[in-house]
């Protein structure tokens, strides 16, 4: 099953040089998306309270006006 | 002779205590048989006076290179100020939002009298501290030069975003005059050039005692506070209780503003720190898990050439075919 799955992807992606290429691009995107999302979850968790946006709601006056 | 001896037990001295036992061994038998005649006396005579000649030296040099020179006394250091937890310092930790706004209220009511904070700029304030809205209501409060208009003269224009925060004096100079001779340093960085950064001035603004000590010597003008180095500081103390009205009710006392504006300060000196620290928890997740993952490919690699076993295998003496 392996052996299929991989030659799979290898054909798919790896044989030919342009596609390799695209699928490491891609990859690097989508993954800096993931990462960066989700490391930006657990920091606005870990510090909750503490940052602008957690307390703006406070001071703002008109929602629609502000950026 | 005696000269001899005190260079013969030196060596045994320093022999032994280099633990080398058969040089120890050398050293007696070489000088057995170098002077026969050495009487126990004369060996006592010996072994003391190298002992003197070795505890002096080793005196001598203590005395020449061992203490510490200060350059300074005490007093002139200034009291080290004590390491307080502050959270803003830990690795994964943003300023306190809502501390930097208790804070920029106290610098603006109180230390803006005096210091400048001339490289914020209102700008830097929105989306930290103020929404956009107070901040211009804020910066139209002040008057900025124009660009010189047709007839070349500068005229004032209400203040805008991207003007930097108003300092109380024009330089340095109507500074000095109007605080009997001694500057009130620009504020915008001073966590950073200050040793001991918060810790140091959050000791500093509270740590005025209520009158100084018996036999400190204050000079005139000045006043007394033990973390200030010299001791005799010009800005007498500011932060009393109450002093300002919090707009989220929290008590104002000494220490709270204290702890505020420093904070505050911290911000102004380092506005990128919380981008930096978010970034910088990424970079060392990352780093680890790429660390992990090359030592595990090491040891993949490796494994077979760690592994394998090489026999010798004779040939067998009867049927060689040589």
């Amino acid at each position: 099953m392996a052996s299929i799955a991989s030659s799979s992807l290898y054909n798919a992606l790896f044989r030919r040089n342009y596609t390799m290429l695209g699928a490491v691009f891609a990859g690097a995107f989508t993954f800096e998306m993931w990462y960066g999302s989700t490391m930006d979850k657990i920091w606005d968790k870990n510090n909750r309270g503490r940052q602008w946006k957690d307390i703006r709601s406070k001071y703002v006056e008109d929602a629609e006006e502000e950026e | 002779m005696l000269a001899r001896s005190c260079l013969r037990s030196t060596r045994a001295i320093a022999s032994a205590r280099n633990g080398a036992v058969k040089i120890t061994k050398r050293a007696a038998s070489s000088s057995s048989s170098g002077s026969a005649a050495d009487s126990p006396l004369r060996m006592n005579i010996a072994a003391v006076a190298a002992t003197t000649v070795a505890a002096g030296s080793i005196a001598w040099y203590y005395h020449l290179y061992g203490p510490t020179a200060h350059a300074m006394t005490p007093a002139e250091e200034g009291l080290h100020a004590p390491k307080y937890p502050w959270v803003h310092e830990q690795f994964f930790k943003t300023f306190d939002h809502q501390a930097l706004r208790r804070g920029f209220q106290v610098y603006r009511e109180v230390c803006a009298s005096c210091h400048s904070l001339s490289r914020v700029p209102y700008r830097a304030l929105v989306g930290t501290i103020l929404t956009s809205d107070e901040a211009k209501a804020l910066a139209e409060e002040n008057e900025y030069d124009t660009e010189p208009n047709d007839q070349g003269e500068i005229e004032k224009r209400p203040g805008k975003l991207a003007d930097y925060l108003p300092s109380p004096y024009p330089n340095d100079e109507a500074a000095r005059f109007s605080n009997n001779g001694a500057l009130p340093p620009d504020l915008s960085l001073i966590v950073k050039a200050r040793h001991g950064g918060c810790n140091y001035i959050f000791s500093l603004l509270t740590g005025y005692p209520d009158e100084p000590p018996a036999g400190a010597q204050v000079g005139d003008g000045l006043n007394f506070n033990p973390y200030f180095p010299g001791t005799g500081i010009a800005m007498a103390r500011v932060l009393y209780e109450g002093l300002v009205d919090y707009e989220d009710e929290t008590p104002a006392t000494t220490s709270q503003m204290a702890k505020d504006v420093v904070e505050f300060l911290n911000w102004a000196a380092e506005p990128e720190l919380d981008d930096r620290k978010r970034m910088g928890m990424k970079v060392l997740v990352v780093t680890s898990v790429m660390f992990a993952l090359s030592v595990w490919v090491k040891r993949y690699k490796w494994a077979w050439v760690k592994s394998r076993k090489i026999v010798y295998d004779p040939p067998k003496s009867g049927n060689s075919r040589h």
